[in-house]
């Protein structure tokens, strides 16, 4: 681990029983960046977030988070980090106001800062007006700000956030987002787990995919683009009777074929010279182009490449590795 | 920032003022909670009293001078099974992992509850002394006496919260911990001095009845409120308590720390 390293994890084991949770785990985090961790239900996501705050304890394998062994040394540990996890961790029965100042006595600050960083959250999470109410009446959206700002009272250099936009509706997930980069500008180091592709690509900057307890991939969102091969050119071609011989005109391993809707596609890198070639070719060969599209991968694309399917899980990636 | 990290004993005393504090929060706003808990016992000392007390003899002692150390302990056994239910709750709801993801000590989620029963029960205990004037009770207690029957009260309250807090981290539902308290308090209860004098019990029930911590405790409490003849009850009772609080303490911490990191 280097020194600018917040978060540095090797070599990960968890299992219950026979189930192999985390398979080897390896992956570290640059101070005051943000590293996503994506994968689908199951992958392991949640049992690393939960190893890295202590909540579990490795089969095999180190962790260390701001310097410290998350075993060894838990409780420094402890006092380095916020957890906000995938289900708001607030209690029902107190005011928004009592959940804040509680566990920031609990992060033994004292009562006069535990006050002062309680009225700036409220402000902060837009939550003064409900300060008063039981949690019980609040909303889901308030649910998780609450539960985001209660992981941040004590200011810690590090956070976790395990899911922390699953569920939300489209406008409290962008605040979320939001609130998350602003955090990030504040210096905080972040490791977020997500499903989703946008959320990594807009928030991270360093992505680690993981499937089946394995990492299968990792770096910047345009680094793993980029693995998928660059950009796709899509031809249409406008007769589907012309289509066996456009194949033909193009000739290339890589041609993806869709005859149901007319579609070649093909990675390209340059652009311009290579689209005029391929048009030459098929203008030479009299095959009319309906439309042409330069389509960016997404990292759905990506995602979908290296799994070999989506969400669902397939034997496939562990000869991957 | 002030942030010791190696948490020491005051701050582990900070901690479970926060939890307790925390606790009895809940009591307040969850007031119905707490007469629940009560009308049990009340509904008890109301049906044994004009019910079933008629038939039952107490030798030279009135039914209700009798019943009333039985209500009471039975009282605090009900008042702490909401220990059993709250440490239940808490291992549902993801605020367990966020206090086990704090700088705090670890214990102080469990002794904040029994911090907090022992208020419930203070409560409890008061209304039902009050109402056992109602219907009847006079204790010939003095003040030393009454000290004593505080004590012991407060001591088998610490006991029966600790039992009751390894039930919490045992059960698997919220509802076995609400049945959790019926199925032990109940059978502990009447199986008892509680109720009826043990004599009349068949030989192998008897034998349990009065060698259980529950009749001990009962015994003793009686004979301080109303004068029935002490024994070696009273000494009995607080070896049971202390003997079951040194078992539970650390029996909850490594059930807590096996329950609560899976």
């Amino acid at each position: 681990m280097s020194s600018d390293d917040a978060i540095s994890v090797k070599g990960l084991y968890k299992s219950y029983g026979d189930l192999k949770v985390l398979r080897g785990i390896d992956f570290n985090v640059k101070r005051g960046t943000v590293l996503a961790l994506l994968g689908p239900n199951g992958a392991g996501k949640t049992t690393t977030i939960r190893i890295l705050s202590t909540l579990l304890a490795p089969d095999s394998g180190q962790a260390l988070v701001n310097g410290y062994d998350v075993v060894k040394q838990d409780g420094e540990a402890r006092g380095s980090i916020g957890l906000t996890g995938q289900y708001a961790a607030v209690d029902g029965y107190l005011t928004g106001e009592e959940n804040l100042f509680m566990i920031g006595r609990l992060y033994r600050l004292s009562k006069a800062e535990a006050t002062s960083r309680t009225q700036e959250l409220l402000k902060q999470f837009d939550l003064v007006k409900a300060s008063k109410r039981v949690v019980k009446t609040y909303s889901g959206g308030m649910r998780r700000r609450l539960d985001l700002a209660m992981s941040l009272i004590a200011s810690p250099p590090i956070i976790f956030l395990d899911e922390p936009t699953t569920g939300l509706d489209p406008r409290s997930r962008l605040a979320m987002w939001g609130m998350i980069e602003k955090l990030v500008q504040g210096g905080t180091t972040i490791l977020l787990t997500t499903q989703y592709m946008d959320e990594a690509d807009r928030l991270a900057n360093e992505i680690v995919v993981i499937d089946d307890g394995q990492v299968i991939a990792e770096g910047t969102a345009d680094q793993l683009k980029a693995k998928v091969g660059a950009d796709r050119l899509e031809l249409t071609i406008s007769e589907k009777s012309d289509f066996a011989a456009a194949q033909k005109a193009l000739a290339s391993k890589q041609l993806k074929s869709d005859l149901e809707r007319r579609i070649l596609s093909l990675a390209t890198k340059a652009g311009v010279g290579e689209l005029k070639q391929m048009l030459q070719r098929l203008e030479a060969a009299k095959i009319e182009v309906e439309s042409i599209e330069l389509r960016r991968p997404t990292l759905d694309d990506v995602f979908l490449s290296l799994t070999g399917h989506g969400a669902t899980k397939t034997k496939a990636k562990g000869a991957k590795k | 920032m002030n942030k010791t990290l190696s948490p020491s004993f005051w701050w582990a005393i900070s901690d479970t003022w926060v939890m307790a504090k925390r606790s009895i929060m809940h009591i307040i706003r969850s007031l119905d909670q707490v007469a629940s808990l009560i009308l049990f016992p009340v509904m008890f000392m109301l049906l044994n009293r004009y019910v079933l007390g008629g038939a039952i003899h107490t030798g030279n002692i009135d039914y209700a001078n009798y019943l009333f150390a039985g209500i009471l302990v039975q009282t605090l056994a009900f008042g702490a099974n909401t220990t059993t239910i709250n440490i239940a709750a808490d291992l549902k709801e993801g605020i367990v992992d966020r206090f086990r993801s704090l700088p705090m000590a670890n214990s102080a989620l469990v002794t904040g509850h029994i911090a907090a029963d022992l208020v419930r029960n203070i409560i409890s205990g008061i209304i039902i002394i009050a109402i056992g004037f109602a219907v009847g009770f006079r204790p010939n207690a003095d003040f030393r006496e009454w000290l004593m029957v505080i004590g012991l009260a407060l001591l088998f309250t610490l006991a029966i919260s600790w039992l009751s807090a390894i039930l919490g981290l045992v059960v698997k539902s919220l509802e076995a911990a609400q049945w959790m308290g019926f199925v032990v308090i109940f059978p502990l209860t009447f199986i008892s001095s509680a109720f009826v004098p043990t004599s009349t019990m068949p030989a192998g029930l008897r034998a349990f009845a009065v060698n259980q911590p529950l009749t001990h405790v009962i015994n003793a409490l009686r004979s301080w409120l109303v004068g029935t003849p002490m024994g070696d009850n009273a000494w009995l009772a607080v070896v049971w308590c202390i003997a079951i609080i040194i078992i539970s303490v650390p029996l909850t911490t490594w059930l807590f720390k096996r329950r609560a990191s899976r």
